[in-house]
């Protein structure tokens, strides 16, 4: 629980050094680390001596014709694990959810994962074909794509495998790590269902196969039902085409799916009555059990939450008044409400969602007033859904699933506050 | 079929009411778009399904498959398929579905012969995509089935019988069950909701962490202050928050929540420990000297040591400067120097 202390303390405790730490940053004496701004808790008195760019002229306007985060923000960046996968192509990086706040992701920093490299491909010589059991099998040009009447909507979009390598233990010390295969973005596409009935699907029609241009040539099934529902064939994210990484010039949008499914770089559509049980529906992204037996068409990513700050990125850097914020999201619709923990999951107090809160989107969430007293705690977040899913404890995945199942692990998160202020990934019983 | 299904099945048969059949006569936006030839959807439609629709006209045998194999994929896949760095295994791993470590191959998880088929003639070889022939492709199919033991060495694999080959473990697939895990009666617990709290895992113990290198997780590397550091005496009037900032000083050099060495020695346990008496650290000779005169590592000693280094070790060993190897001038404020050794008694505890 929070504790609510007086501020009042009279020994000029938190809320001075809060000052003067605020001083500290707009003094610039600050330097940037992890989400936050930290200085030394004794900084020197604030505008006393005049700095440079108070003084002299900036940059140009012609200077950064595409602009790029401030200099002091180099270290906001994808970060990858090397040793999780045989080649760099094939990998996967990490979205910073230490350093972001709002609920939508910069475009430069949104995860990356690739079967075979970014492919970089030519708009121009792009085409996506829609074909199979369709009554005209039809062939468009990004350009022709452009005619068509098109929507912008915000979307999660979390790969299967985040938190993955969490399943037996504690393993990952960091945000980014064991929750950052996560981004949310607005894409502005053609709703799917338009390009169907383009096509003309027929009444027998169970499934598509969705094809990427990639040299992973990445192929999976996709349910006719989600096909109509609320899929989209997107070229653009936060406003702008599509990143080389995230699939330019076209990628499926599949809300509140795992998002192997999205497939980027999206050339072809194939209509048919059946799935594909493709290498990317059987080998991978199923779900094995404890007793042998695998889930296969795990789609949909169960609801789910994490406290990006303070985490192991984010310490806390003095006593008093803190900010715990974090996220929340679930494929199966709309987040409800946020609780968060301050004793292991003894005791939960609900958390303030913060700005639009939207389906199948991600959700900022803040615990208001919260004032660290300096002693450790194990911090946990819980979020629930419209459809009154309740983000489980670990213990309860795998009482049910084991630690063989690699995908879906949405297991609640506990950070723990050591007594300097450091924040650890463990695991409680 | 999963409630979700189910329930978008309903939805959809009420679309199909309101919205009349998707294989409308008509277009809305007649002009966007061609019809593609025959031939560009023959040339695209290189995908095959586990019934062997779309499988394309050809054979190979392991015996063919195997020369294949060799040259094109034994190189990160292994002579034997065994995979090798973190390279997919093939072969193999037959029974192991409920082991500890499973090992999921074509011949011990994959429920569809076509996916091998499928999949090598999309994304292999890695890095030179849709290079093989038809022919090369079924006899990599046939190879690799037949050494997980699922078809016989003579067999040939031919768009015929793709779609026939029974795969063992196709039957221990099933429908997403999900959701799952609920808590009983379907609603979070508020209030004591548990006894007591147990820990069972540390990130920081297993250290596989990236280094993320700079300043940007500044304070992200540091001390697994164990529950002991509650018992620590209120006496250390330092902060050992404050301290931990201090500690960025040191850090370049210093490791001091595990035994690793770095430009200095861990100051893992240093609290206790003989000045110089990291075993395995290379310390300079002045330093061993000062370890000789009996020098150990107290809140005391080390205030003495950080505020001063060379003069306070020049001072145990009868010099005026001593000849120390760490490139540290000394801190100046005593308040740093306090708060800092808060923060190392937390840090440094084994
Ligand atoms: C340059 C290295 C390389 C070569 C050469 C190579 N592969 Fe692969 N193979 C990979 C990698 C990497 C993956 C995993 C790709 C991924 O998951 O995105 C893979 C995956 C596979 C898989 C899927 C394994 C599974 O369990 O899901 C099969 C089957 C396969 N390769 C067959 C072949 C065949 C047949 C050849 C020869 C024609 C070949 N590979 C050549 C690197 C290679
Ligand atoms: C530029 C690198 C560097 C920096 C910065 C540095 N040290 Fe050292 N430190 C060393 C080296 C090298 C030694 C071993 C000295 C020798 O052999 O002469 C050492 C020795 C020590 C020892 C003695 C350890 C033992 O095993 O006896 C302590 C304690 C220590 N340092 C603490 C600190 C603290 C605290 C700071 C920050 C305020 C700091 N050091 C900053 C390099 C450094």
């Amino acid at each position: 629980m929070a504790k609510k202390k007086s501020n009042t303390t009279g020994d000029g405790g938190p809320g001075l050094q809060r000052r003067q730490f605020l001083q500290a940053g707009l003094a610039g004496s600050a330097l940037a680390a992890a989400g936050t701004f930290s200085a030394p808790k004794t900084a020197g008195a604030a505008g006393l001596e005049i700095p440079d760019w108070s003084r002299q002229l900036g940059a140009s306007v012609d200077d950064a014709p595409y602009g790029k985060p401030s200099r002091h923000e180099s270290g906001v960046v994808r970060r990858s694990v090397e040793w999780l996968t045989a080649t760099r192509e094939s990998s996967i990086n990490f979205t910073p959810l230490y350093a972001l706040d709002g609920f939508v992701t910069p475009n430069g920093i949104c995860f990356e994962r690739h079967h075979g490299g970014a492919a970089d491909v030519d708009p121009v010589e792009h085409r996506l074909m829609i074909h199979g059991m369709v009554d005209r099998p039809l062939l468009f040009t990004m350009e022709d794509l452009l005619r068509l009447p098109r929507v912008s909507k915000f979307f999660f979009l979390e790969c299967a495998a985040n938190g993955g390598m969490e399943w037996r233990n504690a393993q990952l010390n960091g945000v980014q790590f064991t929750h950052g295969m996560i981004h949310c973005v607005q894409y502005t596409g053609v709703p799917l269902k338009l390009l169907l009935e383009e096509a003309g699907v027929s009444t027998k029609a169970k499934w598509l196969m969705v094809e990427g241009g990639d040299s992973a040539g990445m192929n999976r099934s996709v349910p006719i039902e989600k096909a109509l529902d609320d899929c989209m064939v997107a070229f653009a994210m936060n406003g702008e085409k599509l990143r080389a990484e995230q699939g330019y010039p076209l990628r499926l949008v599949v809300p509140g799916f795992e998002g192997n499914m999205w497939v980027k770089w999206l050339r072809r559509i194939e209509v048919g009555d059946e799935s594909w049980q493709a290498r990317e529906e059987t080998s991978k992204y199923t779900d094995l059990m404890p007793d042998g037996r695998a889930r296969r068409f795990t789609w949909e990513m169960d609801c789910k939450s994490v406290i990006t700050s303070p985490c192991p990125e984010n310490p806390l850097t003095q006593k008093g008044p803190n900010v715990i914020t974090g996220l929340a999201w679930s494929g199966r619709g709309t987040v409800k409400r946020v609780d968060v923990s301050l004793d292991g999951g003894k005791n939960w107090t609900e958390a303030r969602l913060d700005g639009p809160v939207m389906p199948k989107c991600l959700t900022r969430f803040y615990l208001d007033g919260w004032e660290w007293d300096g002693n450790p705690l194990y911090m946990q977040s819980r979020a629930i859904d419209d459809t009154g899913y309740v983000q489980p404890q670990m213990t309860a995945l795998q009482k049910v699933r084991g630690v063989n199942s690699i995908y879906h692990n949405n297991a609640i998160q506990t950070w723990h506050i050591t007594k300097t202020g450091e924040v650890e990934n463990v695991r409680l019983a | 079929m999963s409630v979700w299904l189910k329930g978008i099945a309903a939805a959809l048969a009420l679309t199909f009411v309101a919205s009349g059949p998707l294989d409308a006569a008509e277009r809305k936006y007649e002009g966007v778009g061609r019809t593609p030839t025959a031939e560009e959807i023959k040339s695209w439609d290189i995908d095959v399904r586990p019934d062997g629709q779309g499988a394309p006209v050809g054979h190979g045998t392991a015996g063919e498959g195997e020369r294949v194999y060799l040259v094109k994929c034994a190189s990160c896949h292994g002579e034997f398929g065994e995979g090798g760095g973190r390279y997919p295994v093939l072969i193999g791993g037959h029974g192991t579905l409920k082991d500890m470590r499973p090992e999921k191959t074509i011949g011990s998880y994959w429920p569809y012969a076509s996916t091998v088929f499928d999949y090598i003639k999309r994304a292999m070889p890695f890095g030179d995509a849709q290079s093989l022939t038809d022919d090369e492709t079924y006899a990599l199919t046939a190879y690799l089935l037949f050494m997980n033991d699922v078809i016989e060495e003579d067999f040939a694999v031919t768009q015929d019988n793709i779609g026939t080959i029974e795969m063992p473990n196709q039957a221990n697939f099933f429908m997403d069950p999900r959701p799952d895990a609920q808590p009983e009666g379907g609603t979070a617990c508020m209030k004591d909701c548990k006894d007591k709290i147990e820990v069972i895992g540390r990130a920081r113990v297993l250290d596989v962490t990236p280094e993320t290198g700079g300043d940007t997780t500044e304070g992200a590397e540091a001390a697994p202050a164990e529950e002991k550091t509650e018992q620590v005496a209120a006496a250390e009037t330092g902060d050992p928050v404050a301290g931990r900032s201090v500690f960025n000083k040191c850090k370049g050099c210093h490791v001091i929540d595990s035994p690793k060495n770095r430009v200095g020695p861990s100051l893992h346990g240093v609290f206790g420990r003989a000045a110089g008496g990291v075993d395995g650290f290379r310390y300079s000779k002045d330093f061993q000297k000062v370890g000789d005169a009996g020098l150990v590592w107290d809140a005391a000693t080390l205030a003495g040591f950080l505020t001063d280094p060379k003069g306070y070790l020049g001072g145990v060993i009868g010099k005026e400067k001593a000849n120390t190897r760490m490139a540290f001038g000394g801190l100046r404020k005593e308040e740093d120097v306090r708060d800092l050794i808060a923060y190392m008694k937390e840090a440094s505890a084994e």
